[in-house]
């Protein structure tokens, strides 16, 4: 599966510095379609992981109140230039994705 | 009810299966699918019941060592950006709240070793409201909050 996921990671002094964004409509179930009235349908990514090498760096647990495609920064010490850092999530239907970017 | 009791079985065993999937592909690793997702909590529809399902326990304690930023005025209250930051020894998880949201606990962030506190999210918010941050750290939690007045709800 292509991801659509976009990473960045750079490094500061010891500080990585992650910049991720997804694609994903995050659908909280409470909102309507304009055109029908009709209820859309939850849909949300739940699970966010984030790992470089074996090491977890963050679990996130999200809701529908997250915005659509969204964003997530955060920032972590202890690698170095090259090594790869990789997202991954799973939506509330079970979807997939992941995707690595290099620490620059 | 009944039925909608059904959806979230069947729901649930959907999922189940799907990562069950994912694992066979070397996918995800085993723990992602122990850090079960808190259902009661992120349905609850107020701030205590939500820490209680997320936490265990609704205390929590405001802390000027966290720094939560947010806009004073959110035109659009369906992308509402919030950066999170501590100086507090020891901050194991960042959960963020809207609590004018039907339901409130929008998110939360677990952090590994070396991992610093800070999160920086974009979330949704339905009316003005304060946005709380949430900071554990210890056996303790810690809060921050910080009213956003929303022109258009996100909702």
């Amino acid at each position: 599966m292509a991801s659509q996921m976009k990473i960045k990671a750079k490094i500061k002094g010891d500080v990585v510095e992650v910049k991720a964004l997804m694609t994903h409509p995050m659908e909280n179930g409470m909102s309507k379609d304009k055109e029908s009235g009709a209820v859309i349908p939850a849909h949300f990514i739940q699970n966010v992981v984030a790992k470089v090498g074996d090491r977890t760096l963050l679990t996130a647990l999200w809701s529908g109140g997250v915005s659509k495609n969204p964003y997530l920064s955060f920032k972590f010490t202890g690698a170095a230039k090259g090594e790869k850092v990789e997202i991954s999530w799973t939506d509330s239907k079970g979807a997939t994705e992941s995707e690595t970017a290099e620490i620059e | 009810m009944i039925d909608a009791k059904r959806r979230i079985l069947l729901k649930g065993s959907l999922a189940a299966s799907a990562i069950g999937a994912a694992i066979g592909a070397g996918l995800l690793s085993p723990r992602l699918v122990l850090a079960a997702w808190p259902e009661a909590a992120f349905n609850a529809q107020n701030l205590d019941d939500a820490l209680k399902g997320l936490l265990g326990s609704a205390a929590h304690e405001p802390s000027d060592k966290i720094d939560l930023k947010a806009p004073d005025i959110a035109e659009n209250g369906a992308v509402v950006p919030v950066t999170v930051e501590t100086t507090l020894e020891g901050a194991t998880s960042i959960s963020l709240v809207a609590s004018g949201n039907m339901m409130p606990l929008v998110a939360s962030f677990e952090l590994g070793k070396g991992t610093l506190p800070f999160i920086s999210t974009r979330v949704k918010m339905g009316k003005t409201a304060n946005l709380i941050a949430l900071v554990k750290a210890g056996d303790k939690v810690y809060s921050a909050s910080k009213e956003v007045k929303v022109t258009v709800g996100g909702c």
